[in-house]
């Protein structure tokens, strides 16, 4: 019982991470319908960022408290990575917006390239470690759960809040669903609509940050490639919530990290990613369109 | 109408100010951009801590290229084409000339003589490079890619994960081969039936998925193949791969095992050389390329290949006009998957070696690009742009002269990618329709006429 515990806690803060890039892929394809493939190398950018500051700040003031150096990764990160969207949103995918639905794909697809092995050549391509940030482990009956853990899962947890109350309770968000609903009769609303899509791609970009960050500190190592399989993980547990839908998105990212501890603890490690993907096929079967996704109605 | 009155100076004043404004900007953004990733580099130092290197020249130069470029843009660029752009559709639109009409024949007939010529110029160990490196590699893509458009360009289903069925063919030719010791011309369409099969397999579940589910569950598929392919080490030797697959033969009537009595060059007496091989498989891959074009031109004046385009351009009327789409969808996966198999048993043959790493999403993300760039559905288009884009990041392995410019530190191949990328989003949004953005119906009233590809509608379920 305590190991299956142990598990689930282990399974709650892979979940969170992943919810948290789910996010921004729930959220642009919610907003222009096209799913951005290139938000998992924005996740591992945001990791890259903050582990450029965080070498900085240690380069700079040795002793800086491990709260605040945190702090101040998670918020440079968010900027950085909130710029980088904000502009590949401007250069790659704004231009193609009235296109057939393939070609921001396929510029997304680009973009993913582009930028993995963008890194690769200035980063260069080995592991990156970090010395151990966080190593506190507390004890709570017989289960190990690690400050890491407590500070993914919280922060996760008040970024949603956060998140949920912009999309729902603020004229900000009213325009991103206004937009989201019909993107002209918006416009004639006097809804600016390209201000409301880039600030979606760059909150997007800011908790896939965040994720990073997290992912960052909770490994302690990061690579140029590191944006692919979180990504598609991410993706997967987008469409498994139903995609377009921002309870959905962390609901998948929670059953995609529950998923795969659960089965490395019961099964086999070898096979994790398979039975993540064929949990995807198998919900997709019975539910076309995810948990929480609205069945789309096809109007002739 | 104070504005209407505007001198031709004063706009250009506006104009340059403008541009220098942006520019500007241009570079500030570059700044944000890359002052991280570009002006610090994590490197590490002799106890394997991680260290930074600090690199603001190289930033600077980031930076002003982007405030340059950003300037002249504006300034010079922008006008330039708005002007030609406006003389364009003032100007008559020009009848094709001899080239452009016979361009496939004209295509076909380079191809066939590609081989020799190069063997001319180059000499038979020369002549590998651009025969093996260049001719195959992208004669393989173009196969792929034309197996692929079956599926997203006619019949509008969006597979990410194409590279399975490729994986199937390339792992049934390998294992068959090495345990049963069948020859090549056997196993062949064999592992085009087995990647069908799998095709119908994995078509089935997804028949009721729509768009961009349709699209993560195939992707699912690649890597579920992948992963049992890496994991199931009892059969696929997992990471490993299989190595010593059999070569390809003449028919049985020549070989090109060293050892054999029938080889090759013994027979005719010729002097020992891998490049034979080589040409072969290049005339094997040109005739299997040809195949898949000639079935899917055949096929499109078919029903079926008519039921695919219909079922591409509206579900609903496809079904209300009593076109069965669930044989019309497990058709086009099969079909596409078929060609893929053959492909992969190719590929099979001609590396004599597979390994999961051949196999992984960016193959699938590479070959929809192909088929995107080229023009969905254009058999020519999609072979202008796999020669595009695979011979130009094949060039690039060749550029050694650029060592001489960036020093001896220079390695093009590390950019091969990353240039190959930015060329994705550049062609995109250039020519969001692809290369060849018109359609040739198949079916036409009295005459024949061009429809722009905008006209047709691609990726819904």
């Amino acid at each position: 019982m305590e190991y299956f515990v142990q598990q689930l806690v282990n399974g709650l803060t892979l979940g969170s991470i992943y919810g948290l890039i789910a996010i921004g892929y729930t959220m642009v394809y919610g907003i222009i319908g096209m799913v951005n493939f290139a938000h998992g190398d924005i996740f591992m950018l945001g990791g890259f960022a903050a582990l450029i500051v965080y070498l900085v700040l240690v380069g700079l003031f040795g002793g800086i408290p491990i709260a605040l150096a945190l702090f101040i990764m998670i918020l440079v990160a968010m900027v950085m990575t909130g710029l980088w969207n904000w502009v590949i949103e401007k250069m790659a995918y704004r231009p193609l917006r009235g296109s057939f639905r393939l070609a921001p794909l396929i510029t997304a697809i680009g973009m993913s390239i582009a930028l993995s092995n963008f890194i690769q050549v200035t980063q260069g391509p080995r592991n990156k470690p970090i010395p151990s940030m966080v190593s506190s482990v507390y004890d709570v009956f017989g289960i190990s759960i690690s400050l890491k853990q407590i500070i993914i899962v919280v922060v996760t947890a008040v970024l949603l809040t956060i998140f949920w109350y912009i999309v729902n309770h603020t004229p900000l968000g009213r325009a991103q669903r206004a937009t989201e609903q019909d993107r002209k009769m918006a416009a004639l609303l006097g809804v600016d609509v390209d201000k409301t899509i880039s600030i979606t791609f760059i909150m997007g970009a800011a908790l896939a940050a965040v994720a990073g960050t997290m992912y960052l500190m909770y490994y302690g190592v990061i690579v140029f490639t590191d944006g692919f399989t979180p990504g598609v993980k991410a993706f997967t547990a987008a469409v498994l919530g139903g995609i377009g839908s921002l309870p959905g998105a962390v609901l998948g990212g929670l059953m995609i990290g529950l998923i795969e501890s659960l089965w490395s603890a019961y099964f086999t490690i070898d096979y994790k990613d398979v039975a993540t993907f064929s949990i995807l096929a198998i919900v997709l079967i019975f539910k076309p369109s995810g948990i929480l996704g609205r069945p789309e109605v096809e109007k002739v | 109408m104070a504005n209407m009155t505007n001198t031709p100076e004063s706009a250009g004043s506006n104009l340059m100010a403008r541009a220098l404004r942006e520019g500007f900007y241009a570079g500030l953004v570059a700044l944000g951009l890359f002052v991280l990733f570009v002006g610090l580099k994590t490197d590490q130092n002799i106890l394997n801590e991680l260290i930074l290197v600090q690199r603001w020249g190289l930033l600077a130069i980031f930076v002003v290229i982007a405030a340059v470029g950003r300037f002249l843009s504006v300034a010079f660029i922008r006008p330039y084409l708005a002007e030609r752009k406006a003389e364009k559709a003032a100007a008559p639109v020009k009848d094709a000339n001899f080239f452009v009409r016979n361009f496939s024949m004209i295509a076909i007939a380079v191809l066939i003589v590609y081989p020799p010529i190069m063997v001319g110029l180059f000499g038979f160990q020369g002549s590998l490079k651009w025969v093996d490196n260049f001719g195959i590699q992208i004669l393989i893509y173009v196969m792929l890619a034309w197996g692929l458009n079956i599926v997203v360009g006619l019949a509008g289903l969006l597979d990410l994960g194409y590279v399975a069925f490729y994986a199937v063919g390339a792992y049934s030719y390998a294992l068959l081969s090495s345990h049963f010791g069948l020859s090549f011309w056997i196993l062949l369409p064999m592992a085009g039936i087995f990647a069908a099969l799998w095709g119908v397999i994995l078509g089935f579940p997804v028949l009721r998925l729509k768009g961009d589910y349709l699209a993560i569950v195939t992707l699912a598929f690649g890597e579920i193949i992948r992963l049992v392919l890496i994991n199931w080490t009892a059969v696929t030797k997992g990471t490993f791969g299989i190595s010593g697959i059999a070569k390809a033969s003449v028919f049985g009537i020549w070989s090109f095992d060293v050892s054999a009595t029938n080889n090759f060059a013994k027979v005719f007496g010729l002097p020992m050389s891998s490049s034979y091989y080589k040409i072969f498989l290049f005339y094997l891959i040109l005739a299997l390329c040809l195949l898949t074009a000639f079935v899917t031109i055949r096929l499109r004046r078919m029903p079926i290949g008519r039921a695919w385009e219909a079922l591409r351009e509206d579900e609903i009327a496809c079904r209300s006009l009593g076109i069965n789409t669930v044989t019309t969808k497990l058709t086009a996966f099969a079909t596409g998957a078929m060609f893929g198999g053959f492909a992969g048993s190719f590929f099979a043959v001609r590396q004599g070696f597979v390994s999961p790493e051949s196999f992984v999403f960016l193959e699938s993300a590479i070959i929809l690009a192909i088929v995107v760039l080229g023009g969905m559905g254009s058999l020519i288009g999609i072979a202008i742009a796999a020669t595009l884009m695979i011979g130009g990041t094949e060039l690039l392995r060749e550029m050694e002269f650029l060592k001489h410019i960036f020093g001896p530190d220079f390695t093009p191949e590390l950019y091969r990618m990353l240039i190959f990328g930015l060329a994705m989003i550049i062609v995109m949004v250039w020519k969001p329709r692809g290369f060849v953005g018109s359609r040739e119906p198949t079916a036409f009233l009295r005459e024949r006429k061009s429809v722009s590809g905008s006209f047709t509608k691609e990726g819904h379920g």
